[in-house]
């Protein structure tokens, strides 16, 4: 009676491609020689390359965090690459000074890197393995004051502006990972939106692992000035190998008085094979400061891709009346885990927080929301919503939900809804009853459970979200 | 159209359906009445495919094809339509997304061409002003915080859009002030064709004083123990079901 859809559970990975590039690849290993090579390839002042050495002192006193509810074998960070980069032209003036290949990757990926063929109002900043390999519409971004480029780029351009903000809102020191990426990072982006600008375009980041044993340590940084507005979007994929690969990016917002920053992510790293074999292993430190009155932060994700995910976007809510929100969608299937969440520090007055959580367990997946609400002593009349939903497909996945929640301040306004439910065999027999496949009565069913974080997503990409969503879950009900 | 031998079904062991014949032709309205516990809904879902109800014995035939070999989703596209007695809400997914997907999955199926968002938001708007719904009720998630009234009508209105061979309906008049059950008992007359079939499930005289049956057929512990004309109704609604 079931159906079978176990050949659509083997259908393989979209975007598991490998790129057949030549690169340089720095030796395995961490050491101060590997960031002292890291910095002169990228031609540091003297200043970047001393935060790194701090960074990688720090950390090396530092013990991988094991308090996350998640399973995996130790990490060797000496069997690692910290550095691969194309060989071909480093800094491309134009489309025809990118080496093909690389082209071609991101065609396939459906990132075309031609003005013209781009979705309209779309800038892009592709950032294969440790290197931006090109930025779209720079110039017409710059007619508006809007800095778009990679953040080697703006070390050299703008030293600055990234000396004044970079480690402003993650510490070098911050945690392992985060002192891991601050010791090591390769590429990113950089985004600087004028006072009173609002960015003509939605800007966004693709970012491709490519590289064998390489580890992936990205630095995006975004400043929004007074009364500025930008809207901000990551992509993820990687080729699908047998070995597991290290993601460690760190991500710093800061929103000054009255601007907006609004920032997406659709992480679609490899998540691995059925049995559990390879797959992105991706620690992620997320965190945005809304240090002026009125400033307000929303972090959108939808995480369907690898092996392990550790990520919790925060807002730091500073400024009187600012406002931080964190929308997101986990799916973990096969045997693919997650543990996600945010943290709300509200420390400003009339600050207020929204958290919309909806995690999908499938297959032998396991989900974990963890979040921290923390109202501060000074946070007059803070105000806090959350609302976590868990969904489980099948009997052999899991959910789990870990809210912390400390409030200082007698003025606070909490609330707290949370659900668990399985998709019921009656929904689905009533879809199926009006003629649509098990499978896609599943990924309709879904998809309406996660309605509410979908319309957060700049409108071009949630269609992407929805469709992501309904390929991750193949295979899922049999 | 329909020919139900001999069916006998079981859930959990327990045996529900003890020897079910039913034969259903081309333009035949049916009723099927009887006390609860009978048997009316268990019919309706093994009809529908539902996967909880396991067949032991006998045969269904549906234009021809082992209905009992097809998934939920076949029947359907081959033309089988449940009116639920409970329709169950499915939050976030919008009615009329629902509806659109489902009448597109039956189109394909036939090798037909998908209608255009434009083609379909006309064709809803027709139904919709003979059902008296509202433009609302289709934005709303799937009968998501609907009334009682609105998820029945409801389900006459996919039924209008999905225009199946043989509709079931469930008890589609419990819980129906009047003026809804004349609005659904005109949406389903107003398909009464020569070709088209109606199983109508029900407690009540009631509704059959609108919809008028071709057959009446009496249902007590899983199997038909009496059939007649429409008369019969009035007898069961006068006498109860207690000689049975």
């Amino acid at each position: 009676m079931s159906v079978d859809l176990e050949k659509l559970a083997q259908e393989e990975y979209k975007y598991g491609f490998v790129t057949d590039v030549e690169q340089e690849v720095a030796p395995k290993g961490l050491s101060e020689d590997t960031i002292r090579m890291i910095s002169s390839k990228k031609n540091e002042p003297e200043w970047l390359l001393e935060w790194r050495l701090g960074a990688y002192e720090s950390w090396k006193k530092m013990k991988e965090p094991r308090w996350a509810f998640l399973r995996y074998p130790e990490i060797d960070f000496n069997d690692i690459s910290y550095y691969a980069a194309p060989k071909s032209n480093p800094s491309p003036k134009s489309l025809d000074e990118i080496d093909p290949e690389i082209k071609e990757t991101y065609d396939k990926l459906g990132i075309p890197l031609e003005e013209q063929k781009m979705l309209a109002g779309v800038a892009v900043d592709a950032v294969f393995d440790s290197v931006s390999v090109f930025t779209t519409f720079k110039e017409k971004l710059a007619e508006e004051g809007v800095i778009f480029c990679s953040i080697s780029e703006a070390v050299e351009e703008y030293p600055d502006l990234v000396r004044k903000y970079l480690g402003s809102v993650v510490p070098r020191g911050d945690n392992f990972y985060a002192a891991l990426n601050s010791a090591v990072f390769t590429d990113g982006s950089f985004v600087y939106i004028p006072k009173g600008v609002r960015c003509p375009m939605e800007l966004s980041t693709y970012f491709r692992i490519n590289a064998e044993n390489t580890g992936q340590f990205e630095r995006t940084l975004i400043i929004a000035e007074e009364g500025s507005y930008v809207s901000y979007l990551e992509g993820c994929t990687a080729p699908q190998r047998d070995e597991n690969q290290l993601h460690a990016a760190v991500v710093e917002l800061v929103a000054h008085n009255d601007s907006t920053i609004k920032y997406s992510t659709i992480q679609n790293w490899y998540p691995g094979d059925k049995q559990g074999k390879g797959g992105i292993y991706n620690f992620v430190t997320k965190r945005g400061r809304c240090v002026g009155r009125g400033s307000r932060i929303s972090w959108t994700q939808v995480e369907t891709g690898s092996a392990i995910t550790w990520k919790y976007p925060s807002c730091v809510l500073e400024g009187d009346n600012s406002v931080g929100e964190f929308y997101s969608v986990a799916l973990t299937n096969r045997r693919q885990q997650a543990d996600t969440g945010t943290k709300m520090v509200h420390v400003g007055k009339n600050t207020s927080s929204t958290i919309i959580s909806k995690g999908i367990s499938a297959g032998e997946g396991q989900n974990i929301y963890r979040g921290l609400v923390e109202i501060g002593k000074n946070a007059e009349k803070a105000r806090n919503y959350t609302q976590c939903d868990s969904m489980l497909i099948g009997d052999r996945c899991g959910a789990h939900t870990f809210p912390y929640i400390e409030v200082r301040n007698s003025t606070a306004h909490m609330e707290h809804e949370a659900s668990t439910s399985k998709i019921g065999e009656d929904q689905m027999f009533y879809c199926r009853q009006r003629g649509l496949s098990a499978e896609d009565a599943v990924s309709l069913i879904v998809n309406g459970f996660c309605k509410e974080v979908f319309k957060e997503l700049p409108f071009e990409f949630a269609v992407e979200a929805e469709k992501l969503l309904s390929v991750s879950l193949e295979g899922s009900v049999g | 159209m329909l020919e139900v031998k001999n069916l006998h079904v079981q859930v959990d062991d327990k045996e529900i359906l003890k020897g079910m014949d039913i034969t259903v032709a081309p333009g035949e309205v049916h009723s099927i009445m009887g006390p609860n516990g009978s048997g009316k809904s268990t019919l309706a879902q093994v009809l529908a495919g539902k996967e909880a109800y396991e067949v032991t014995e006998g045969e269904v035939t549906f234009q021809g094809k082992d209905l009992l070999d097809l998934e939920p989703e076949e029947r359907a596209c081959e033309g089988i339509f449940l009116a639920f007695q409970y329709p169950v809400e499915i939050p976030g997914v919008a009615n009329t997304y629902l509806l659109r997907e489902a009448l597109n999955a039956k189109r394909e199926y036939r090798d037909e061409k998908p209608l255009k968002h434009v083609e379909f938001a006309k064709l809803a708007r027709e139904k919709m002003k003979t059902l008296g719904i509202d433009e609302d009720l289709l934005k709303r998630s799937v009968n998501a915080g609907f009334s009682g009234g609105e998820k029945k009508r409801n389900e006459i209105f996919q039924m209008q859009i999905l225009e199946p061979a043989l509709a079931v309906l469930d008890e589609t008049d419990s819980g129906l002030d009047i003026d809804a059950l004349k609005i659904v008992a005109n949406g389903v007359n107003s398909m009464r064709d020569s070709g088209r079939s109606f199983i109508v499930i029900t407690h009540y005289q009631r509704l059959l004083n609108y919809i008028v049956p071709d057959f009446v057929h009496v249902m007590v512990d899983g199997k038909i123990v009496r059939s007649g004309g429409k008369e019969l109704a009035h007898e069961l609604e006068e006498k109860g079901y207690a000689e049975f």
